[in-house]
């Protein structure tokens, strides 16, 4: 098999964390490089380009990788999950398409043990991360309002919030008459000219690929800034297994496949996982040895357990007013009312709302037709131009506990086009969701009918939801119950680092990058001030 | 010298035969007919008719089956019945529904409403988002007075 000259570090994966990581660490002057299966994305190519933007949204950029199979996507077995994964392989990652909503876990989320007596405490928190939180917000570019009373009151954005819109008024409005909190969200859009970026233009298509570059997708923030400061990275390359040294008991390099297919090694000192919650798991538990039978850094046996997804539900209404639809990012106001628990709810821990301004005309055209409120024939013209830029909608994030038996395993017949085993999903909704997804619905359409909603619509959960994965190589300081340590080192192997959603002790109830990129640089700065010490 | 045919896509056949063609156009007729009122086509037209045509996509599979779900409901080409009993099979096909359906309505409605026609009926410019772009109000921030008023919400550690 080919074999490469060793590097320093060796990160997989190139998306949310991999990039921030990368970019944190160069400055060691190490020899760093990043095995990433996809490719870099040409913004020209995006389909806000075009005039097909909306179809490709269910074609080459959709979100879900079983329906675009593309070349750099694996195959994910979810049939046995209500909630179907979501994710983009590419330089990038899924920041390629996520929506850029950017919020925080709170300082309640790393202590839901000693609060709430739930599940386990993290074993860092907020105020440690609080530094890296600010750094990461500085080189994602985020837009957003201080002063949040849902925040510690140190937070602030570099950039003036993104436009209320019609939609944020209406439904600002209604939130005021309630007494509920709302506030513009932080979101990891420009809304200024920002380190050669150029402002949003609310092109209303941020899911798949900002053409504009406004939206913080890593191949434009981080990578430019890694890669001018040494880093290597090296697209098309698919990694199979992390090899380890048996006399050791030590990584000690790749195995990967490149762009022509061929097996390559690639030898390591240092490896760093960065390939999210479903691929991480999948790559330990394919990383199989005489010395780590069940998987790489399994001893526990909670590589791939622990899954969680946020379920969510979404509540959307029509009204008389016209909206935004889609003529700007969709999500740019949050409300964190029924986020820190209250056992009178009848559930424990909380969600977040993400406010929706609307959706776009083949959008509508097409929900109102699968729910029936569309009709065939003569009428349809003018039920389509009531629905049309009538809409808003309100998604609740909920907390999603970890419970073992959600997981990641290999499928036993599901292989990528490299012949890798595949992950399989197996993930139920447990009663403290349920209960809190039925709550956040009464509540948000409570909230809609104010706003002056004549009818309203749910999705619970939403199927197409699984944009978020987390705590399938969680972090703690007991080895028997967690993977990785305190500052991200797998227990059993001392040379081997996890950084991306996977290492989440529990989930909190906001969209998770935020918090996903602060974790991976505080763990490179860890890494950087204990080199003397690393292994030991 | 025969060429080798090319394989098809893993989501199915992107070419609709003739008669599938027919079908289509006669169920688009009946699904979103031409309106004066509005000034906008059926989604019968030819124009449209042919962007779906070469628009199945991932969908081509789903497609191919909807339409032989028509056929069989129309007992024949839904084209080849009277308006009344094409309404009749139309009315059936909704009911029947099902995922194939919902794939083929898709395409339709995402041809549809991305002519230019429609789309200027709708009070919307005719042209990709970028790079022109949208503007939204900026709205005022004093809005959120009351949230600031009810002061600090989040639990400390
Ligand atoms: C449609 C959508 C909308 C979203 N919206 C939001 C939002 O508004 N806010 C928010 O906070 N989050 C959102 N997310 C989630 C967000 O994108 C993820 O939380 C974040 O990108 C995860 O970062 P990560 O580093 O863990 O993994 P990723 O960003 O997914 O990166 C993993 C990378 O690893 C690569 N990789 C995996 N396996 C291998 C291998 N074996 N060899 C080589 N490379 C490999 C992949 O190709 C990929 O590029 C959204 C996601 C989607 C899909
Ligand atoms: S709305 Fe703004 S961030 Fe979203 S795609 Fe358009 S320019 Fe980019």
């Amino acid at each position: 098999m080919p074999s490469h000259e060793p590097v320093d570090v060796l990160i997989i994966g190139s998306g949310a964390s991999g990039a921030a990581v990368a970019w944190s660490l160069a400055d060691t002057k190490m020899k760093i490089l990043c095995l990433e299966q996809g490719d870099w994305q040409n913004p020209t190519d995006y389909p806000s380009n075009g005039r097909d933007w909306e179809a490709r949204q269910f074609n080459d950029m959709a979100t879900s990788p079983n329906r675009r199979q593309l070349w750099s996507d694996y195959p994910v077995n979810d049939d046995n999950s209500p909630i179907k994964v979501l994710n983009f392989n590419a330089v990038g990652g899924s920041t390629i398409l996520y929506a850029a909503h950017y919020p925080r876990l709170h300082p309640s989320d790393f202590k839901v043990k000693s609060l709430d007596g739930v599940a386990d405490d993290w074993p860092i928190d907020y105020h440690q991360l609080e530094p890296f939180f600010a750094e990461n917000d500085r080189m994602t570019g985020v837009s957003g309002l201080a002063g949040d009373p849902a925040y510690p009151p140190q937070k602030t954005s570099p950039m003036e919030p993104l436009p209320m819109g019609r939609s944020g008024r209406i439904l600002g409005e209604a939130m005021n008459r309630l007494g509920w909190h709302w506030w513009p969200s932080d979101c990891a859009v420009t809304t200024r000219e920002y380190e050669g970026r150029a402002p949003c233009i609310n092109l209303g298509h941020c899911i798949a690929g900002c053409a504009q570059g406004a939206k913080a997708s890593t191949d434009i923030t981080y990578w430019p800034a890694a890669i001018r400061a040494g880093v290597e990275l090296r697209t098309r390359a698919r990694v199979r297994e992390i090899t380890i040294d048996n006399a050791t008991g030590m990584a000690n390099g790749v195995i990967y496949y490149d762009r022509d297919g061929v097996e390559q090694f690639q030898p390591a000192h240092v490896v760093v996982v960065a390939a999210n919650g479903i691929g991480t798991p999948r790559l330990l538990l394919n990383s199989k040895s005489e010395r780590f039978p069940n998987g790489l850094a399994n001893s526990s046996g909670l590589v791939g357990k622990n899954l969680m997804f946020h379920p969510y539900a979404s509540v959307w209404g029509y009204f008389n007013e016209e909206t935004d639809g889609n003529r700007g990012p969709p999500l740019s106001l949050w409300s964190h009312e029924f986020y820190e628990s209250d056992q009178s709810r009848g559930f424990v821990r909380g969600y977040s709302w993400q406010f929706g301004r609307g959706v776009g005309a083949i959008m509508e055209a097409q929900q109102s037709f699968a729910s029936g409120r569309l009709p065939w024939g003569a009428e349809h013209h003018a039920v389509y131009r009531k629905l049309h830029n009538h809409r808003m909608n309100i998604a609740a994030i909920c907390e999603d506990l970890p419970e073992e038996h959600n997981r990641v395993t290999l499928d036993p017949v599901l292989k990528d086009a490299n012949g890798i085993p595949a992950p399989k999903i197996d993930y139920t909704l447990s009663e403290n969701s349920n209960r809190m997804l039925d709550h956040a619905i009464a509540r948000a359409t409570e909230a809609l009918r104010e706003a002056g909603a004549w009818d309203i619509g749910v999705e619970k959960p939403i199927r197409n939801g699984g944009w978020h994965l987390l705590g399938t190589a969680r972090m703690g300081s007991d080895p028997t119950r967690s993977v990785v340590n305190d500052w991200g080192r797998s227990h059993d192997v001392k040379n081997l680092f996890i950084v991306d959603g996977s290492i989440f002790t529990t989930s909190g109830g906001v969209n998770p990058t935020s918090t996903i990129q602060a974790l991976a640089l505080y763990i490179a700065d860890q890494m950087k001030q204990r080199l003397a010490t690393l292994f030991d | 010298m025969s060429k080798a045919a090319a394989p098809l896509p893993a989501w199915g056949d992107p070419i609709l035969s003739d008669a599938e063609k027919r079908s289509l156009a006669a169920l688009c007729a009946r699904m979103i007919p031409a309106s004066a009122e509005f000034k906008v086509p059926g989604a019968d037209d030819a124009l449209i008719q042919a962007d779906i045509a070469k628009s199945l996509d991932r969908d081509a599979a789903a497609v191919h089956r909807a339409l032989a779900q028509l056929e069989r409901i129309s007992g024949g080409s839904l084209a080849d019945l009277d308006i009344e009993k094409q309404e009749e099979s139309c009315a059936t096909l909704r009911a029947e529904g099902g995922a194939d359906l919902t794939a083929l309505g898709r395409i339709i409605l995402q041809c549809y409403y991305r002519d230019d026609r429609v789309m200027i009926s709708l009070g919307m410019e005719p042209r990709p988002p970028f790079p022109k772009g949208h503007t939204l109000p900026q709205g005022d921030w004093a809005l959120l007075d009351p949230v600031r008023k009810r002061g600090k919400i989040w639990r400390e550690v």
